[in-house]
């Protein structure tokens, strides 16, 4: 957690049981914990393999309270972009061919295994039911602190809220007065290519920000980094699919009405679902590449 | 493949002039193969991303968008914005494994009910001829097995 200093009033008022990364505690600690002993449980990751469920089924278990922490935990993340290739392609990328892991090792009598490795990535809601999301990657120490500060005086909001405002970063944005009313744009830029003016809205500047289809509460921190918001808040709650939507808002800036000229200019944008998805891949509507399929 | 496959085909047609085009073939007593389900919008411009994605999510094997012939739309400029995001939609779709002729967008005027039948019965061969979408449901049963523990 994000939070500096400030982490010091957080364990004045709770009793810390689990933090794996921060702390000594072990699983076996968990296990020994009555059901629903956890006031409040943090989790962060998504979902790949055998072990991480078992996790989140043992925490979802022992917690009253479940938090997704995070754009892994709430959406899939960055790692879910890895929906984008079959459990096989993968290992074979890392392994070489034909090359695969010893999943069980038998020895003296004890047997040792590694955890499955899912055909999918999945985001914790998928796999547990989730109370709250709190949104970023990572979560800035605002929203971080907002969500202690509304656990600890027990004025949560409606369940399977996400913890953040629900309004687009744009509504936000210092630059907000810079963005026109309608954008035209004949071509994107990707920031490498461009030294971009610290003042003016990204968009118009041509450059690919999320900010129009993007969750605000994190005070625009890359645009004032003069970096384009690349959506790791999600969507508002009135979007079903993130992708779907910043692809809708994005293509419509095209400034052409011909379809050789609009292809050309959307060809600027180089991986459109990298892009739209970087952070929702497995919360998506169609959630992985379609599987190959015999049709035997 | 199964012999029963018979494509699914989720059409979206606009209220002005597709729509208009699809009853025209209805009332004229064309035939063409009743593989479309159509669903009627005010325009071609309504047809968010996200009705094209919910569509294959849900089981369509194609998605068809029907128009008004560029510098028709009845609201001056839906019938572009279609465009644009359907350029970028194919790319995306063809990432997620969807094939090209699956989805597809046509203009198609009011007095064109020829061109719904000749549309709709090419986009069905087509589709037919990849089989059906068939996106794989993950498989429950190493879940249970987790919970289980």
């Amino acid at each position: 957690m994000d939070l500096a200093e400030k982490v010091l009033d957080v364990v004045a008022a709770v009793d810390i049981v689990f933090w794996p990364v921060a702390l000594d505690f072990k699983r076996r600690d968990v296990e020994e914990m009555a059901d629903g002993a956890v006031a409040a449980a943090f989790v962060n990751g998504a979902i790949r393999t055998s072990e991480q469920e078992e996790m989140a089924r043992l925490l979802r278990r022992k917690s009253k309270l479940l938090f997704a922490f995070g754009s892994c935990a709430h959406l899939g993340g960055i790692p879910g972009l890895a929906n984008l290739s079959s459990r096989e392609t993968i290992l074979e990328c890392v392994y070489g061919e034909g090359a695969r892991p010893l999943a069980e090792w038998r020895d003296n009598g004890r047997t040792v295994t590694l955890p499955e490795f899912y055909d999918e990535v999945m985001a914790l809601n998928q796999v547990v039911d989730v109370d709250y999301y709190i949104p970023g990657c990572p979560p800035t120490p605002k929203i971080v602190a907002q969500a202690l500060e509304a656990l600890l005086s027990g004025n949560m909001p409606e369940k399977g809220a996400v913890l953040a405002p629900d309004r687009a970063l744009c509504e936000e944005c210092p630059r907000r007065d810079t963005r026109p009313e309608k954008l035209a744009l004949a071509g994107f830029k990707r920031p490498h290519e461009v030294l971009a003016d610290p003042e003016q809205c990204l968009l118009a500047q041509g450059l690919v920000c999320m900010g129009p289809a993007t969750r605000g509460g994190c005070e625009a921190l890359c645009v004032q980094g003069n970096m384009p918001c690349s959506g790791c808040f999600g969507p508002t709650s009135r979007v079903r699919d993130y992708g779907g939507k910043a692809l809708s808002a994005l293509a419509s800036m095209v400034d052409s009405n011909d379809a050789a000229e609009i292809e050309r200019i959307l060809q600027s944008v180089p991986d459109p679902t990298g892009t739209l998805y970087r952070y929702s891949l497995p919360s998506s509507l169609l959630r992985r590449k379609r599987a190959e399929v015999s049709h035997a | 493949m199964p012999e029963t496959y018979e494509p699914r085909i989720v059409a979206f047609f606009c209220n002005w002039c597709t729509y208009l085009a699809a009853d025209l073939a209805g009332t004229s007593r064309m035939k063409y193969a009743p593989n479309i389900r159509v669903i009627r919008l005010m325009c071609s411009g309504r047809v968010d991303p996200q009705f094209v994605l919910d569509a294959f999510a849900a089981g369509a094997d194609g998605v068809l968008i029907g128009g008004c012939h560029p510098g028709d739309c009845h609201y001056q400029e839906g019938n572009y914005k279609t465009l644009r995001r359907f350029h970028l939609l194919k790319r995306v779709l063809l990432d997620m494994g969807i094939e090209e002729d699956r989805f597809r967008l046509e203009w198609i005027s009011a007095s064109e009910g020829d061109k719904v039948r000749t549309v709709v019965n090419d986009m069905v061969a087509k589709v037919r001829a990849l089989g059906p979408l068939r996106r794989a449901t993950p498989s429950t049963a190493v879940h249970e097995e987790v919970a289980a523990l």
